[in-house]
């Protein structure tokens, strides 16, 4: 039912947790529908994403699909995160159950929710100026 | 890497005596049972004896109140439409509880796309039918009621009786799906007054596709499979020998051995309850808290989801589920759950364990090591945080 890319990356994600000193934090889904994925982002003076972690509630494809977002934002500039979408998740991971694309689908929309937060923190900031 | 089954509420290997009784049915009495020559009647003979078996294991008044079916699912389809549709003139309303098997809501469903009427009573937080509550359901054209005896995901075990009791004083028929029942709790159809009942073989250590409808003598049915005179003209098809046989025999142990297996179950499900609850934090067990089967422990986890828990179980060879298997490929939550008042946001996180009759004591605690680290490691990477949480 799941590809090894999925089980591979569940048993042992490489982005978990959360990131002290996070400038962008992005949340989408909830419990009850069986999802909620929290993406914390460092992004730079110059806008580059120096880290990206994340904290998942949900299931395996769930969990494998935003460790996989968190490795395709890094190092990219917020331009090119924002071209991250769900098939390129799709595409690391392999097959996945067809009831189960939404998960990629929810990644995607993380990080974009994670990268308006970091807009709307900046603008507050030099309001505050 | 160590094995340890704990989803005997799905399906259970055959045990070796089924499958002593079945393998002869393969090769050597191979005969359709409906022939008149001597292969033939030596299958028909195999027929005859397991029927003999099933009638005797619930105490049925004849061995022709039995008929074969493909298993539980069919016998459940059978019962409720057919039925349904055998007294359509008399009235068309049925009730059945809000956490039957979706072989029975299914069924209902389809019969209300028909034109009938359905009632699905909801249930207590115990996962109980409450007898008031059915008796404000009943109405003149009510015909069926249909109340599973033991729920798949909870084990909570109705008031059987009582029901068909109530049923019956306003000359209602009474079916109950008694698939994960057989083998766990006593089952007589004449005391507890069942009309017709459902059962399965793949639960009880029989082979999958096997199954009968108990239908008392008199109660009328409309056919569901034509095409054959085969269970005395009321259920087409060749009839499945080896499986039959070997589901004569898996309820004759079951039922021979259940007081012993329970016992054993019992000490396990107490131990194993007593310590998930010792080293895991922030879980519920679902269900009745006494009126339940021993086999079947439901427990919620909360701030994690139960398809991760399954799977990181899985990796370390503990075989369970999320709810039933029937409905895990929906994203919904369990609708027993959803019926029991658990939160979806916890129902999300809900694992059923289900015992076989040879666990092993280091199997239960090896569950709970790769359990407890399970649930620790989901916590860890879960957003959801609870103040003072382990």
């Amino acid at each position: 039912m799941y590809s090894q890319q999925i089980i591979d990356r569940f048993k042992n994600p490489k982005n978990a947790g959360s990131l002290r000193g996070a400038n962008g934090v992005g949340k989408v889904g909830n419990a009850a529908c069986g999802d909620i994925m929290k993406m914390y982002l460092k992004i730079s003076d110059e806008g580059i994403i120096e880290d990206a972690k994340f904290k998942t509630f949900g299931c395996c494809a769930a969990i494998a699909s935003t460790d996989v977002a968190c490795d395709l934002i890094k190092g990219k500039t917020i331009d090119e995160a924002l071209k991250v979408t769900n098939k390129d998740v799709f595409n690391i991971l392999g097959t996945m159950p067809a009831h189960k694309i939404h998960c990629s689908v929810l990644a995607e929309e993380t990080i974009r929710d994670a990268i308006e937060d970091y807009y709307k923190r900046r603008e507050k900031a030099n309001k505050a100026k | 890497m160590r094995k340890v089954y704990l989803d005997n509420a799905s399906t259970t290997y055959v045990s070796s005596e089924v499958l002593a009784e079945m393998l002869p049915c393969f090769n050597t009495i191979y005969g359709n049972s409906s022939s008149l020559h001597g292969f033939g009647r030596e299958a028909s003979a195999i027929i005859d004896r397991a029927r003999d078996r099933v009638a005797h294991a619930i105490n049925a008044q004849k061995s022709n109140e039995i008929y074969f079916t493909s298993g539980g699912t069919e016998a459940d389809n059978w019962a409720i439409k057919g039925i349904a549709h055998a007294y359509a003139n008399k009235g068309k309303h049925i009730i059945v509880s809000s956490i039957e098997h979706h072989a029975v809501l299914d069924s209902c469903k389809q019969l209300e796309k028909e034109g009938f009427e359905v009632t699905y009573l909801p249930v207590d937080k115990n996962g109980l039918v409450n007898i008031a509550d059915l008796l404000h359901a009943i109405k003149k054209t009510t015909t069926l009621i249909s109340i599973m005896a033991v729920n798949n995901e909870i084990g909570t075990i109705q008031n059987i009786k009582a029901i068909a009791k109530t049923a019956h004083e306003y000359g209602i028929i009474f079916h109950t799906d008694a698939v994960q029942a057989i083998g766990a709790v006593k089952i007589d159809v004449q005391d507890m007054e069942i009309d017709a009942m459902s059962m399965s073989a793949h639960k009880i250590y029989g082979p999958k596709g096997a199954g009968a409808l108990y239908l008392k003598n008199g109660v009328r049915i409309e056919n569901l499979m034509a095409g054959g005179n085969q269970e005395r003209a009321k259920r087409g098809g060749t009839t499945n020998v080896p499986a039959i046989a070997g589901f004569g025999k898996a309820i004759e142990i079951a039922v021979r051995d259940l007081s012993i297996n329970q016992q054993k179950l019992k000490t396990v499900r107490e131990y194993f309850i007593t310590k998930v609850k010792e080293r895991i934090p922030y879980i519920q067990v679902n269900g009745h808290p006494h009126q339940k089967i021993n086999g079947t422990v439901n427990i919620s986890f909360d701030m994690i989801e139960g398809e991760s828990i399954l799977m990181l179980l899985d990796l370390e060879g503990v075989a369970v589920s999320t709810a039933s298997a029937c409905t895990s490929n929906s994203l919904e939550p369990s609708h027993v759950l959803r019926a029991i008042g658990v939160p979806d946001e916890l129902a999300q996180g809900s694992i059923r364990f289900s015992f076989g009759k040879n666990i092993s004591k280091s199997d239960v605690d090896y569950t709970i090591d790769v359990l407890e680290k399970a649930v620790a490691k989901l916590r860890g990477i879960s957003p959801i945080t609870k103040a003072g949480r382990k």
